[in-house]
């Protein structure tokens, strides 16, 4: 009776955790870049060291509620029974021991996966300059000098090397299908190594909530072989208008966009932002915020 | 030792603590056995003054934590001076020094205070609490003409991060001492009108505990903020 | 004149808001006019606004916590109904009025229902436990549910005159600052925080110094019942954390009114310092709310399993490891801001040893089960509910603590159902097993089983049903405050989970339909003795509802469990020990202090959200003026005469007599 339960039970959580887990394709659990890959397997290795204990856990719970329950006349009840050393021992070490393996697990995951370490390739990695706007993305390519908003064309196989800020609020940059994300502050710079293997589209968003425009945040990032990103980026030059001060200025009213390119950026643009050297975007407050302190 | 409750002294009786520990007391407090007290609360509940005097205590850590927070933002601030001036080009250590040096006789004579309401002298209680009063003004008379003076000069809140952790942490003590006096002259008032009724003892104590806790911020921020912060 | 304040700040073009502020408007009105036709005022006056006593003050705090719970479920249903409309449309509410809705949501849950309905037990309870007549200072104790009533007030005000937060729960700057959002929505936030943040710190004083200063004779620290060590941790967390929360907050007020720079993005500000200050606060803030929720369950596994609570010593020293460890793990709310590997591996490492000391609960909790004759009332059913939904909880925080799985997980709604996995799983079941095990003692008699079954059913599925498909959206990388969306995957998800919050809301009306049923059968219902449940704690020992001064005589404390043992031994001997010697009683006396507090508390918070700066200093003078004339009363206790407690007290043995000779003639061989 008692290992029919247990089977029972058994059963259908080893049947709803993998039908759970099937039914979420698309997100961060089917990675074509080699950290979202890595993270997935952090995730997962977490998971089965925890559920090794929490299914056991949670069954026993059950059955013992369910075996000593009042009706059952061929339970023991033991009314003084309240205290046991050796189960003691037991239920401190086994979370002790889960922890500690648990604790090798983060402190290697966090170094190997830490958003700000290159990724090992023979390709020199892309520089792309991210600024996060209300509400829109601006893509600068440094070494190409051009620049694309809400749309990011990165080459298939190579690392992508991200330096990110922020014109105005909090923002978080994710793409869940290639892997970690990272906030983007203002007067800040954060890194960010990613890599997409595979060809296609994927959809890249905002995760830091930062006003009434954030739901339309998003953006797709296309992973293109190598030699189409050459042509894109000699696309782009031909036409489109110029990122320079003004152009940033324009950029900079609080809306949100559609995706388009510029054909020529100024290059010193990202380090003005980050040393607000540009001011920080104006949110509709300044003009009152002024007024008051005049 | 005797710990029955009959050898304890009458003037001791309202500082029992059962749950002190360490020490053997006769249990006094209201529902009391008269058992002896072990610090494990044998004797049942504490005596009001030792409640009051507690719970002011742990009122006074919490304020105390509030003031870290602020230490905590004025020591990552400490540098962002925007361009403005730093502790170095405003601070000046003579005028500190002199509001220091208020403050800490204030304490003392808040201790005086405390010694004559203990024997209840009405003259010397109310003597001693103008005197702290009066110190505790210029104190705060100090730090405004302070404040004033660098504001007038362009050094206000508003110019730099570090500025405005100045002043708050700064002014936040200020507020504390500026409710003090008002405390301060209501005790006094109430102490004039009501005498040392147990209830007006119990007061004047926890008024005591918070005059020293904010001496005790002080030096603290005296060293942080103009000693240390000075120097920068 | 007014400040701020213009006709415009009334919503008209929004016809939602509107609507349901009128609503609330007219309820409001019609209660109390029913309340003053009636003529109810004077006693509600006398017996309950100016009520000092612990338990009156803890059933106050219970009703404000659940009418808040509503509202905040009101809240849940529309973001829930927005996000499965919303898939490439704009759904029927704009942004500007999603993002206060998810922001008052958060809010209010966690100050305005989670932690009166928290803050409430513990006033109700611990007293009680501990064998004694009061909490250390009753009048604060008054003021600091007022102070509570007024946070909630200014909150819900702000549904029809001006606007709430539009940030989240947690206002961060730069967005937060009047440069991004200049409207009156981030004061309403802070100032009404700031309130109620006074009233919850003196709570944590208050009872700080109950327990550790004010206890029956004997009840050493280790006598202590578990609900009472958890609600010192809670209590101590309150007086550590708290204050970080108001000097974060001053910040923030500082910034916006008087244009200082603590975390603006010009002039020197840093964002990320009130991102740490706040989590200094807030992650001690989620065990404030848990660990009194483990507390309860600790209570409620040793009753219905007929046996103390195994291991008693290691669930104090978990509680107490948790307590001072809760403190060392904030970084964990944002491992993406990029602090490097060492900082995100020592917080991630840091969190993950929390888990040991629940682990450790657990265990406890599941060993106490052993060997024990458990009965399935409801409290017990919530139990069972807590603790598998509250195991699953802990697994995916720990994986959120990991930060290679933070990295992909954070701001998700995989976050999004965590948090109330384990905020609803145990604090809210906790919440609903406390209401139902502690209502007989509050009123006398106890609750309908039939439907507070139902109800956990209901709730347990309903829980399930909202927020597994909220996992699995997080999984694919929706994340979290989406006013609109356009990917196909997320949206059968969001269909699923509205319905599962229909399902709570179903749970919901089963729980009001078993408040009436329960009223109006209530002379069946009716708890004679004063131990329903053959309870092990202090108490049950006294009558159901104790006397205003709960025991006529402070019982002696002798174990861990001293009821356990008085009714052993009553039962063996089949009589009650000797009558007491009877004595005057001082109790202390009611007081309108906190209820004025509060008024001028309200009317000083308003007008500095609204910048009506005269109103302001007319609050803070007023509520001088109250001070100084509560000190000056000369007569703060009234005396209950012995024969009174005589005649009570004769009452609760004359029905634990009749009750002693009934189970004597049932043992009996026939």
């Amino acid at each position: 009776m008692q290992r029919n339960v247990r089977d029972w039970l058994l059963g259908i959580a080893l049947a709803v955790l993998p039908a759970l887990l099937a039914g979420c394709s698309g997100g961060i659990l089917e990675p074509h870049g080699p950290i979202g890959a890595a993270n997935r397997l952090i995730l997962f290795n977490a998971l089965e060291i925890m559920a090794a204990i929490v299914i056991p856990t949670i069954i026993a719970a059950l059955v013992f509620a369910w075996w000593f329950r009042e009706s059952n006349t061929r339970a023991q009840y033991q009314p003084h029974w309240a205290y046991s050393g050796r189960i003691e021992l037991i239920v401190w070490s086994i979370p002790v021991l889960v922890i500690c393996f648990l604790g090798g697990v983060i402190y290697i995951g966090s170094h190997d996966l830490d958003p700000a370490r290159p990724i090992v390739s023979q390709n020199k990695p892309l520089e792309v300059q991210v600024v996060s706007l209300d509400w829109k993305w601006l893509f600068i390519y440094p070494d190409q000098g051009v620049a694309s908003v809400n749309q990011l064309f990165v080459p298939v196989g190579m690392p992508i090397h991200f330096n990110l800020t922020s014109a105005s609020v909090m923002n978080a940059f994710f793409v869940p299908q290639l892997g970690s994300m990272i906030y983007t502050m203002n007067g800040m710079v954060t890194q960010l190594h990613l890599q997409a293997d595979r060809a296609g589209d994927y959809k890249g968003l905002s995760a830091q909530f930062s006003g009434d425009g954030f739901p339309d945040m998003g953006f797709t990032v296309h992973a293109v072989p190598q030699n189409e990103f050459a042509d894109w980026v000699a696309g782009v030059r031909r036409s489109g208008p110029v990122l320079d001060r003004a152009g940033y200025a324009e950029l900079s009213k609080q809306d949100t966009a559609q995706p388009f390119t510029y054909r020529q950026i100024d290059p010193a643009l990202f380090d003005a932002v980050v040393t607000r050297h540009i001011p920080p975007q104006p949110g509709p407050g300044t003009q009152r915020a002024e007024k008051a302190e005049r | 030792m005797s710990t029955s409750s009959e050898a304890v002294p009458q003037r001791h009786r309202r500082d029992i603590d059962p749950y002190r520990l360490g020490r053997g007391y006769g249990a006094a407090g209201y529902g009391g056995r008269g058992q002896d007290a072990t610090g494990r609360g044998a004797g049942g509940p504490a005596s009001k003054r030792v409640i009051v005097g507690f719970g002011f205590w742990i009122f006074l850590l919490s304020d105390i934590v509030m003031f870290s927070a602020f230490f905590a933002a004025h020591a990552v601030l400490q540098t962002a001076t925007a361009g403005g001036p730093s502790g170095r080009d405003l601070f000046d250590p003579s005028r500190v020094a002199l509001e220091t040096a208020f403050l800490l006789a204030s304490s003392f004579t808040c201790g005086m205070s405390a010694v004559a309401s203990s024997v209840r002298n009405q003259l010397w209680t109310q003597v001693s609490l103008l005197v702290t009063g009066v110190l505790g003004t210029c104190f705060l008379a100090l730090e405004a003409y302070e404040f004033t003076n660098m504001i007038r000069s362009g050094a206000g809140p508003q110019t730099s991060a570090f500025l405005s952790s100045f002043f708050a942490v700064v002014g936040l003590h200020g507020c504390h001492v500026t409710a003090g006096l008002l405390w301060l002259g209501t005790m006094m008032a109430q102490v004039f009108v009501k005498g040392f009724r147990p209830n007006i003892q119990r007061r004047l104590l926890c008024f005591n505990l918070f005059w020293h806790t904010l001496d005790i911020i002080w030096v603290a921020l005296f060293t942080i903020v103009y000693l240390i912060g000075g120097g920068r | 004149m007014l400040g701020k304040l213009t006709w415009d700040a009334i919503p008209w073009s929004q016809p939602i808001p509107l609507v349901a502020g009128g609503v609330v408007l007219l309820v409001l009105l019609a209660v109390i006019a029913w309340v003053i036709v009636r003529g109810y005022l004077p006693y509600l006056w006398r017996e309950w606004i100016t009520s000092v006593d612990h338990k009156r003050i803890g059933v106050m705090y219970i009703l404000l916590g659940v009418v808040m719970l509503l509202r905040g479920f009101i809240d849940a249903l529309m973001m829930r109904s927005q996000q499965a409309i919303a898939f490439n449309a704009p759904g029927y509410l704009p942004p500007e009025h999603y993002n206060q809705i998810f922001s008052a949501h958060g809010t209010i849950m966690i100050f305005f229902a989670a932690m009166p309905l928290v803050i409430g037990l513990m006033n109700f309870v611990v007293p009680l436990q501990l064998g004694v007549r009061d909490v250390a200072f009753p009048t604060l104790n008054s003021t600091s549910f007022w102070l509570t009533a007024t946070g909630a007030l200014l909150v819900n005000i702000s549904l029809v005159v001006g606007e709430f937060a539009r940030t989240g729960w947690l206002p961060y700057p730069p967005l937060s600052e009047t440069q991004y959002l200049p409207g009156v929505g981030v004061d309403y936030y802070l100032w009404s925080l700031q309130i109620s943040g006074v009233g919850t710190l003196l709570t944590g004083v208050n009872f700080v110094t109950t327990i550790l200063k004010i206890r029956a004779p004997g009840m050493s620290y280790f006598r202590m019942p578990m609900f009472c060590w958890t609600a010192l941790a809670s209590s101590l967390l309150i007086v550590a954390a708290f204050p970080v929360l108001t000097a974060t907050l001053g910040m923030l007020l500082l910034d916006r009114y008087l244009g200082f720079h603590f975390f603006t993005n010009t002039a020197g500000g840093n964002m990320m310092m009130f991102v740490n200050l706040i989590w200094v606060w807030g992650h001690p803030e989620v065990y404030i709310l848990v660990l009194p929720a483990f507390g309860v369950f600790s209570e409620i596994f040793s009753t219905f399993s007929g046996k103390p609570l195994f291991g008693y010593r290691s669930m104090v020293m978990a509680t107490l490891f948790i307590c001072v460890v809760s403190f060392t793990v904030w970084l964990h709310h944002f491992f993406t801001m990029g602090a490097g590997a060492n900082v995100n591996a020592t917080f991630g490492i840091a969190t993950s040893v929390i888990a040991v000391g629940t682990g450790v609960k657990v265990y406890n909790w599941i060993f106490t089960m052993y060997g024990g004759r458990i009965r399935f009332a409801t409290p017990m059913l919530w139990a069972m509910g807590f603790i598998v939904t509250f195991i699953i909880g802990g697994m995916t925080g720990v994986l959120l603590a990991v930060p290679p799985a933070d990295f992909m997980l954070h701001n998700s709604l995989f976050l999004v159902a965590h948090f109330h996995n384990v905020i609803i799983g145990g604090v809210l079941f906790a919440g609903f097993a406390a209401l139902t095990y502690w209502f007989p003692k509050a009123f006398g008699f106890q609750l309908d089983e039939a439907w507070g079954k139902a109800a956990f059913w209901l709730g347990l599925i309903g829980f399930y049903v909202t927020f597994i498909p909220l996992y699995a959206a997080g999984l694919q990388g929706m994340t979290r405050r989406m006013q609109h969306y356009d990917v196909a995957a997320w949206r059968p998800w969001m269909l699923v989970a509205a319905v599962g919050v229909l399902i709570l809301l179903a749970g919901g009306i089963c729980q009001v339909v078993q408040l009436v049923v329960s009223i109006r059968h209530r002379d069946e219902l009716r708890d004679v003795i004063g131990d329903p449940w053959n309870g092990r704690s202090l108490e049950w020992a006294t009558s159901s509802p104790p006397p205003s001064f709960n025991f006529a005589v402070l019982p002696n404390v002798h174990g861990e469990e001293p009821y356990w043992e008085i009714k052993r031994r009553a039962i063996e001997s089949a009589h009650l020990t000797p009558e007491p010697q009877y004595e005057d009683i001082e109790m202390p006396r009611n007081s309108p202090t906190g209820v004025i507090t509060a008024f001028f508390a309200t009317i000083t918070g308003f007008a500095a959200i609204w910048h009506i700066w005269w109103m302001v200093v007319l609050g803070l003078v007023a509520a001088y003026v109250v001070f100084v004339w509560f000190a000056w009363r000369d007569v703060d206790e009234y005396v209950i005469p012995a024969a009174e407690v005589a005649r009570l007290d004769r009452e609760r043995r004359g029905a634990r007599q009749a009750w002693l000779d009934a189970h004597a003639r049932a043992e009996e061989p026939a």
